[in-house]
Formats: structure tokens, sequence, C-alpha cells
């Protein structure tokens, strides 16, 4: 589904290599996570892939289901069923959060050839979907983010996968900010959109979020590329021993 | 004795001003009227050769030039027509006064009847007792502490307009349509709104009034009594002019004046508004925004006179590709006026490095109880919000029109009529798509 090859990426304005050789294929249907050190890249990955401005690719491609993902304009790769969950979800003051759902739903389904959402099915959808991630209506009034604990916000950011239902899923560090609670609820909610055709990309630090979305594969990224790759058990060795030993293993 | 030559260089510079302005008011003829009238208009010519025209030279006048819109000579502007959007206001029930070319047209208007209402044409005003007391009179208060010699000359010039006394609730809006069927026509109008204690009213105004216009609007409200004003400037291009609202709002009054404001030359639009009686409120808001050669000016005087009276001031700018955009505005709070809340905002979008936004807040404070703050700042659309709309598969082009009338809501809260407000909400969404380009 989503294929990563050699992928050399620097900031626009600074002579910093960021990825410097990044390669990774996720097939439908799985989960897979990558953790590394601060510093290891794996935000960048993220806003690259969803075609944040700042960045430059060198060398390398990204492909979603064999199309080029990179030349693409952020709206276009979401039409396509890309979607990244924010690491800091953005406050939009002014713009209403159902204004938001529904601009955004009916412009991806505008942008493949499907007609627009009515009204009515909306407010059923879009309530269903709110309710399994308990947020309530005022949230849903609310404008975009805005006023909204850490945990709401990335709560807010699955009722937004959880509406879109994009087939690519990047997860940036969304267990940052939770506690235990929002921390099942939002795995809950990742969970409960697993399906055969659609696949994850899981970035975090900690372990801890990988006890509830379990993944298939697990990749350690340092210095701009994967360095490791393996089953569930490479996310405890790391969570017991830290990155250290893995890195000296691997550079030995 | 004295010479020229002894003379500073600050009072010659006054005699020439003088000297100028009288010549200029030579060149103009009082309108007709009755005796009450022509007395009254006799001392706004007065009240013009002694605070003499503006200059650009005066601080007041330091962001916007007022050169075009004293000058004989006016130059000719295309009629703009809109015939692709649906009329304004439509499916408001409504008093609907018009005024075509800057003179009140009979046959397009309504009867000048309405309950809890008294209308009558200025340029027929007869012995009207209650409009003797207040026509020219805020205007003639207003010239303190700044000189506003433009609303003495609309009040010495102005041939037409309305004198509205409202003596109940009124709940179907009156509204002054301003029509154009002249390229060269140039229009002054007076009104005038008296709205007694307890008396409540709705006034529309919207359309291009003329090549170049002068309008102004005196309003006395009354103890307890609400004015909302609506005012819709736009999409015409070549729009000049000027106007002045006066507005005394008595104790536990409320004013609320919202203006919408697409395109145009040359605009200025001065509010002076004085809160008069405890517990008075007073909400001022404007929405504006143009490309090239748009140039607008808000400039707004709130006086706090007694205690325990609120304002609110919340003036936002959408400019592109060479506009300018002016702010001034100020909160007087009188020694008296403890317990004040006062608020003033005034923003500005930049949509590119060409446009300017100049800003004056300015808060002048004599009472030691009082709550009053204010904020000037301009930006450009945050590229994080574009990201993350367009993350979400919103085109480049719909998320910035969302994050412009997400920037301009606050504006819109300022009006009290949900559906005028949803009204003004949908026009300003139209105005931004077909100029967005």
């Amino acid at each position: 589904m989503l294929e990563i090859n050699n992928l050399h990426v620097k900031l626009e304005d600074e002579d910093k290599q960021i990825l410097k050789g990044l390669s990774l294929t996720v097939e439908p249907g799985s989960v897979h996570a990558i953790m590394g050190p601060n510093g290891s890249g794996k935000s960048t990955l993220s806003y690259v892939l969803s075609g944040r401005d700042g960045y430059e690719v060198t060398d390398g491609t990204a492909t979603l289901d064999g199309e080029d993902l990179l030349d693409a304009e952020p709206e276009e790769r979401a039409a396509r069923g890309l979607f990244l969950a924010f690491q800091y979800p953005v406050e939009i003051p002014g713009v209403g959060n159902m204004t938001f759902l529904r601009t955004a739903l009916n412009a991806q389904r505008k942008a493949r050839g499907e007609a627009e959402i009515s009204s009515g099915d909306f407010l059923k959808l879009v309530r269903a979907k709110a309710k399994d991630l308990k947020i309530d209506a005022e949230m849903l009034k609310r404008p975009v983010n805005v006023g909204f604990s850490g945990g709401e916000k990335k709560r807010n950011e699955i009722l937004q996968m959880a509406m879109l239902e994009p087939k690519m899923c990047i997860l940036d560090e969304t267990d940052s900010g939770l506690d235990v609670d929002a921390m099942k609820l939002v795995s809950d909610g990742v969970n409960a959109l697993r399906a055969p055709d659609r696949a994850f990309l899981v970035i975090t630090h900690y372990q801890r979020l990988l006890d509830h979305i379990k993944p298939d594969v697990v990749h350690i990224m340092a210095a701009g590329r994967i360095v490791k790759s393996g089953g569930p058990e490479l996310a405890l060795e790391v969570e017991k021993n830290g990155y250290a030993d893995i890195l000296a293993e691997v550079q030995a | 004795m004295t010479t020229a030559a002894a003379k500073s260089p600050r009072a010659a510079r006054r005699e020439a001003r003088q000297a100028s302005t009288a010549a200029y008011l030579e060149t103009l003829t009082l309108p007709e009227g009755p005796a009450w009238l022509t007395g009254l208009r006799k001392d706004a010519m007065s009240r013009v050769a002694e605070l003499t025209l503006p200059d650009r030279r005066d601080e007041y006048w330091g962001y916007t030039n007022p050169e075009r819109l004293i000058a004989q000579e006016v130059r000719a502007a295309e009629v703009f027509r809109i015939t692709d959007e649906p009329p304004m206001y439509q499916g408001i029930d409504r008093l609907k006064l018009v005024f075509t070319d800057g003179v009140f047209d009979a046959e397009a208007s309504d009867s000048l009847e309405g309950e809890g209402l008294e209308i009558t044409r200025l340029a027929e005003a007869g012995d009207i007792h209650w409009a003797k007391d207040l026509y020219g009179a805020l205007e003639a208060k207003g010239q303190k502490p700044v000189a506003r010699p433009l609303a003495a000359l609309n009040t010495a010039q102005a041939r037409d307009g309305v004198l509205i006394r409202v003596t109940g609730k009124v709940s179907r809006p009156v509204s002054l349509a301003y029509y154009r069927k002249s390229e060269s026509a140039t229009a002054v109008l007076h009104h005038v709104v008296k709205l007694e204690a307890g008396a409540e009213l709705t006034l529309l105004e919207n359309g291009p009034v003329a090549a170049r216009s002068s309008m102004c609007l005196e309003a006395e409200i009354g103890d307890g009594a609400v004015l909302h004003h609506v005012r819709t400037m736009g999409r015409d291009h070549e729009r000049k002019g000027v106007t002045n609202l006066f507005a005394r709002v008595g104790k536990g009054g409320l004013f609320k004046s919202f203006s919408l404001s697409m395109n145009g030359r040359l605009m200025r639009n001065e509010a002076m508004v004085w809160l008069t009686g405890e517990g008075g409120s007073a909400h001022l808001a404007g929405a504006a925004m143009g490309d090239g050669t748009f140039h607008h000016d808000d400039t707004v005087f709130i006086a706090h006179e007694a205690p325990g009276c609120e304002s609110r001031q919340v003036y936002k700018k959408v400019l592109r590709d060479g506009a300018v955009g002016v702010f001034q505005g100020k909160i007087l709070v009188e020694q008296a006026a403890q317990l004040t809340d006062g608020y003033q905002l005034s923003q500005s979008l930049l949509m590119d490095e060409n446009c300017q936004f100049l800003a004056k807040p300015e808060l002048e404070i004599y009472a030691d109880n009082v709550k009053c703050s204010h904020g000037s700042t301009s930006g450009e659309i945050s590229p994080d919000h574009m990201f993350y709309l367009r993350s979400r598969g919103v085109s480049e082009e719909e998320a910035k029109l969302l994050l412009v009338l997400a920037f301009l809501a606050e504006t819109l809260d300022e009006i009290s009529n949900d559906h005028i407000a949803e009204d003004m909400r949908l026009r300003l969404r139209r105005w931004l798509e077909k100029h967005s380009h």
C-alpha cells in the first residue's frame, strides 16, 4: 500500500539532512510501528508523506497504491486516502468543528467524483462516530480544537479519521499527552477502524500505546533511517533496555 | 500694526486655510427648505468656515488624504450593477426607502408609515418640532475634541435624507436602499433618527449611493432605547465617500452598528458615540475587504460620560494586492464614568506583502475604576492552519476562504438579528468567492 524507497529529505531553508535513505513497505491490513529517539526524523517522515511545506526531497520515492505521493498537493493525498493524525492538532478559531468535518468530507468526496453527503446523513454519521469517542455535542459545536484539552484534541483527530475513512493512516505520537483512560479511548477508536484494506503507521516513543494498538511490524528509526525491523517483541526490548543497545548493535 | 511678514507661520497657514475654505464655500448654495432648517444649515456653514476643510497635514487625516473627498471636480465612476446575486436583505420583511443618485425615490419606496414610526423626508420637512432640536446638533457636538468639517459640510449641504422618530418597539426594520443610475452624480444625505425612551428600531443601509457620497446619520437613543444599525457597501470598485455617524445613548440604552464593506477606492467611515446615561452600551463593528486601489478608513471615537457603561469596537480588514486599511479608534473615559467596560480590537489579514494596515488605537482615561483593553494586530493566514485543513482534503482555495471567513466572524457576532447576520455571512462568502482570484 505505502511504499517508501531510499527517501532523502532536507529542510528547505537550512542545509540540514533529516531523512537519509529511508525505506519502508506497509501492506494493506497491517499495523506498522515506528519507534526511535528524539530527532531521528519520525515526525519529518509524517509531514513529508502528508505534504507539509518546508521540506525538500533530495532523493528517493514514496508511493500510495503505486502512485507517486511526493508531487501531489496535500489535499490530493488526502483524497487518495492518506491521513495524518497530528502530534499537535492545530486550533482554528472561527471555524466550527462541524463545518470543518463536513467541508473536509465533501471535498474528498468531490475529488473522488462522489456526490456530497446530505445534511441529515452527515449529522447522523458524525453523532454516531462522536459517541464512540465520547465526544459530546458541545465539542462538535466549538471551533476546531479551540479550548480542547490535550486528550480531546487527540480524540478529535481520531473522529476525523473515522469520518474520512482513509486507507493509509499515520498516527504521529498520538499517545503524547494522554492519560491512561484517554489512551484506551483513542486506541479503541483506532482498533475499530482496522480493516483488511486499511493500514496504519503508528509513530511513538513508548511501547505502552502498542499494548493497545497491536503492531504487526516494529521499526526502529535513528538518524533518518530505519535501522532495525522486527515483530512486537522489538518494542518490548526498547521499553526494557532503551535505544542505546539497539543502536550500538546496529553500528557494530 | 501687523504685517504679513510679522505673522507666525502657523497663523499664516491658518489664514490661508480659512481663505481657501471661504472660497470653496462661496461656490456652494444652500438647499431650499423651511426657515428652521435654513438656519441650521447656515450655522453648519459657519462651522465649516471656522473649522476649515480637512487637509492631509491634519493629524486626524494622516492616513487618508481627504483631497478627493472635497475636490470640486468629481470623477465619473462607472455604475456597477450586481446582477449575479440575490438582492440585499431578501426575505426580510422591511420598510424600504429608496434613494436613487442621492434623491428620494417615492415610486420605488414603501409609504412612509409604520406603527411606532414617524418618517419625514428631509427635502419635504415642514415644521417638525422634534427634528429642530436634533438636526446638526449631534454633529455640532461631535466637533470636539476633534474637528469633523466634512460632517458639518454635510449638515449644510444635504438636500435629502429621512427624519425618523421612533415611539415604540418597531419589529419591522427600516431599510435605506441606495441605487445609482448616473455615472457622475454626487450625493449628500443626512438622516436623523430619534428613539424615544424604551423604543427600538433596526435601521438597514445598503447600496452604492453615488460616484461620490457624503452620508451623515445622527441618532438620539433615549433611555432604555435600542438602535441596531447594519450598513453594507459592496462590490463596486470606484466608490468614494465619507460617512459620519453620531449617536448619543441614554441611560440603559443600546446602540449596535455593523458595517460590511467590499471594494471602494476611498471610504472614510467615522463614528462618534457618547454614552451619557448609566448602564448604556455601544457596540461598533466593521468587516472590510478589498484589493488593489482599495482604501478604507474606520475612524471611531467612543466617549464614556456616565458610570457603568460598556463599549466594544471590533474592526477587521482583509487586504490584498496593494490595498490600504486604516483604523483610528479611541475610547475616552471621563472622570464620572467609573466602572466603564471598554474593549477595542482592530485587526487586519494581509493576503500578500504589498498591503498596508495603518492603525492608531488610543485610550484616554480620567476615571480610576475602569476596565479597558485594546489590541491591534496584522498578520497573514497561518500556514499551520492552511496545512491542517488541506491535510484533511480541503482545497487550497476553500481553506483560504474558510480562514478568511473565520477571521471576520467575530465582527458578525455583533449583529443581533440572526436572519440579518446569516444574510451577511452568506453575502460575505459570496463576495469573497468572487474576488479571491
